[in-house]
Parts: C-alpha cells; sequence; structure tokens
C-alpha cells in the first residue's frame, strides 16, 4: 500500500502540517499563504465551505419551484398560444411517441436537480450531525453530484434553439419564459453548491481527536 | 519527515498517498475513499497543443455556418448558437442568454485558448507573462464548459421541431460534435500536474 493510513489516526495532509494547493495539488506548510509553485491563495479547506453551500442550496430549493411551475417556453401560432412546462415538454414527447426524448428530458429536468438537492442536503446534514457512517458511499454520491449537474441545462439550450429557429412572424413564433430563467439560475447554484461544499468535510469530522 | 514533492493529498479525504508511477491508460486512486488522485498522461504536449488547435478551427467553423436549418412552409430560418443568444436577448431574457453564451461558447474558448497560451510556449521553450494565472483560469473554467450538452440540446430540438416542420441539419452540427470529442480528448490529455511542473521548470 502507497498510503500511509491507520484507521484511527489516518495521516492526512492537514494532521502532518500540510496543505495541498487546489489548482497544482503541491503540497506545503501550513503557515504558507501562496502556493510555491503556482502562487495560488492557500487554503487548508475551501473557505466557508459549509455556510456557501448551505446558501446556495436554500436559494436552488427556492427557484426550484417557479423553474418546474412556470412555462419554458411559449409558442404562438397562428393566433393560437401554448406555454410549455418542464413537464408539458415531457408529456408531449410521450404523446407524440418519441419517448426516448420524454425519459431524456425527465432525467435532465427532474431527476438530476431533485438528485442534487437532495444528495448536497443529505451530505451537509451528515457533516453537522457528524455522522460516521458510510463515508465512501457519500463520496460516491458526491462524485456523481458533480459529474451529472452539467446536464440538467440540456433544456435550456433546447429554448435556446429552438426560439432562434421558430422566428417566423405570425405563423410560428417561440418564446422563452420565466420558467428557463429560473431553471438555468437553479443548474448554476446546484453546480456552484457542489463546488463548493468540500468533500474533506466528510473525513475530518471522523478523526479521533488529538 | 515525507519529501513534499513526491506525496500527493487527496482531494476527496486529504489522505496523504506516495507518487507512483503508472502503467499506460493506470489511474492511481486513493486507499480511503476512492477519489482519482492522478492518472498516467496520455498525450504529449503536442499531441495536447494539436488538440486545442483542431478545437479552436473546429469552434470558428461551428458558429460561421448554421447548427439546423428550419422550414415551415417554404419560409427558411437558420440557426447558429449565437443566433440563439441573440433572439434570447431581443426577447428581452438578457440574464439567460448571458449564461448560454457562457457556458456554451466562452467557457469551452477560452479553455481552449489558455490551454494553447500554457503549451505552446512550454513546447518553444520560452515563457509567457501569466501562464500560471492562465492555466488556473483554465482550470477554473472546465466545469462550465458545457458543449456536450449544447449539443444534446440541439438534437432535441431537432426532434422537436421535426414535427412541425421540414428541419435539416447544417453543416455546423457536425463541426460540433467533432469538437466536443477534440476538446474531451484534450481535456484529458495531459495530467494538471504534469503541466504545472513543466511550467515550474526554467526554460
Amino acid at each position: 500500500m502507497s498510503t500511509l493510513f491507520d484507521e484511527k489516526t489516518p495521516l492526512t495532509a492537514r494532521r502532518a502540517g500540510l496543505v495541498s494547493c487546489h489548482h497544482c495539488e503541491t503540497l506545503s506548510l501550513e503557515r504558507e499563504k501562496h502556493c510555491s509553485c503556482c502562487g495560488a491563495s492557500l487554503h487548508g479547506r475551501k473557505p466557508g465551505s459549509l455556510d456557501r453551500t448551505w446558501a446556495l442550496l436554500i436559494t436552488a430549493i427556492i427557484l426550484y419551484i417557479p423553474a418546474n411551475l412556470l412555462p419554458v417556453m411559449r409558442v404562438t401560432s397562428m393566433g393560437r398560444e401554448q406555454a410549455d412546462t418542464i413537464m408539458g415538454g415531457i408529456i408531449y414527447f410521450m404523446n407524440t411517441g418519441a419517448w426516448y426524448l420524454a425519459v431524456v428530458i425527465f432525467l435532465a429536468s427532474m431527476v438530476i436537480p431533485t438528485f442534487k438537492l437532495v444528495v448536497l442536503t443529505y451530505l451537509l446534514l451528515s457533516v453537522h450531525r457528524r455522522s460516521e457512517r458510510k463515508p465512501e458511499e457519500r463520496m460516491r454520491l458526491y462524485r456523481l453530484t458533480e459529474i451529472i449537474g452539467r446536464w440538467s441545462m440540456v433544456d435550456i439550450y433546447v429554448v435556446a434553439i429552438m426560439v432562434a429557429l421558430v422566428e417566423l412572424g405570425s405563423m410560428a413564433t417561440i418564446e422563452a419564459a420565466p420558467g428557463a430563467w429560473a431553471f438555468a439560475l437553479v443548474v448554476i447554484t446546484t453546480m456552484t453548491a457542489a463546488m463548493s461544499f468540500d468533500p474533506r468535510l466528510i473525513w475530518d469530522v471522523m478523526e479521533s481527536p488529538g | 519527515m515525507l519529501d513534499p514533492s513526491l506525496v500527493i493529498a487527496c482531494r476527496g479525504c486529504d489522505l496523504l498517498h506516495r507518487v507512483q508511477p503508472l502503467p499506460p491508460h493506470g489511474v492511481a486512486r486513493c486507499g480511503r475513499c476512492g477519489s482519482i488522485l492522478y492518472r498516467h498522461a496520455q498525450h504529449t504536449i503536442d499531441q495536447t497543443l494539436a488538440l486545442c488547435v483542431t478545437g479552436i478551427l473546429l469552434f470558428v467553423l461551428a458558429n460561421l455556418f448554421p447548427l439546423l436549418v428550419f422550414n415551415l412552409h417554404g419560409q427558411v430560418q437558420e440557426a447558429t448558437f449565437l443566433t440563439g443568444v441573440k433572439t434570447l436577448e431581443d426577447q428581452g431574457w438578457t440574464g439567460l442568454a448571458a449564461i448560454v453564451l457562457a457556458t456554451g461558447m466562452f467557457a469551452p474558448f477560452l479553455h481552449l485558448a489558455g490551454m494553447i497560451y500554457v503549451l505552446l510556449p512550454i513546447r518553444l521553450n520560452r515563457r509567457l507573462p501569466g501562464q500560471a494565472l492562465v492555466l488556473r483560469i483554465v482550470q477554473r473554467l472546465e466545469p462550465w464548459s458545457m458543449t456536450e450538452v449544447v449539443l444534446i440540446g440541439v438534437l432535441v430540438a431537432f426532434v422537436k421541431l421535426s414535427d412541425m416542420a421540414t428541419i435539416v441539419p447544417g453543416v455546423s452540427l457536425y463541426a460540433f460534435a467533432a469538437l466536443i470529442l477534440v476538446t474531451a480528448a484534450a481535456m484529458t490529455a495531459l495530467e494538471p500536474r504534469s503541466i504545472w511542473e513543466r511550467l515550474k521548470a526554467q526554460p
């Protein structure tokens, strides 16, 4: 094993009095303020991680409501107007037989954002409660959250392309609607929340004191 | 005491590990939490530079030509990525247009351009001012570069609109797909630590 690893007192950088640079991963002494290799400012743990993650997460949860209730697109065709929410779009695909697209949008715009909100809340609570349960699983959840986050943006790009293409005056026009803006903000805030959470905290709270 | 240059701390759980050489395509994972520590560097600087330059060219191409062409009863409308952004802005959704532009265009472009700024001088045995800063910016931009998501979005729009009217893929769609593959290859090509090491070494 190439690790210096003992269950009760694992040799982390922190215990060894070292700080790892966030960018170039060079280890420096913990009293240093800037990385000797790349010049970035050094932090033992992501600064204000828990506070920032909570703030972003709560913002995301609040925005999630209009993102789903308000329409993301307004289609005006021959005088008729139709506003589509995310759910409406999914149902449209199901009705027109493109079930595979219904699944794609359902996963990207409903499952993934909900998953991220739930997982981040769970991770934050587990750190606050100093939980020692299944840290490897929590790490896997965290890594998964980071990877899939961006895919929720699919619907936003769908709207962007559709508004550009369907600009045929009174025959047909598509306009973006408030739900799209709220949804884009949900994706941005959840991505930023995941990035501001420091997973090392999961392990910090488990270490035996001293 | 441990020599810090031969030791790495896990990003996921801060555990210290000795850095060891890897076989081709090898990946080192943390013994405690499973996070990836480092990978075997797949490509040389030359290959990475070639990928980045190709990426930039594809980028320009993808924005000059239409992604999709929409034809409803003889009325034709073309769209590039930028016309999408402009239309959102025209409709008053400036914030949304900004997010789409930033994630679909600025971030990927700056990522590629930044990599060239960092790697090309290294290759030519010179140094340019601010390379370390540019490399840090490039690393920060990575998660915000969403070209693959844009492509899926365009494809979904394609299917959605094909009910309504005749819709034809444009040249850019293929350029965009190629751009994604090239960017993905460029991003995974070099191990970040090795770039930093080369940057540190005097020309």
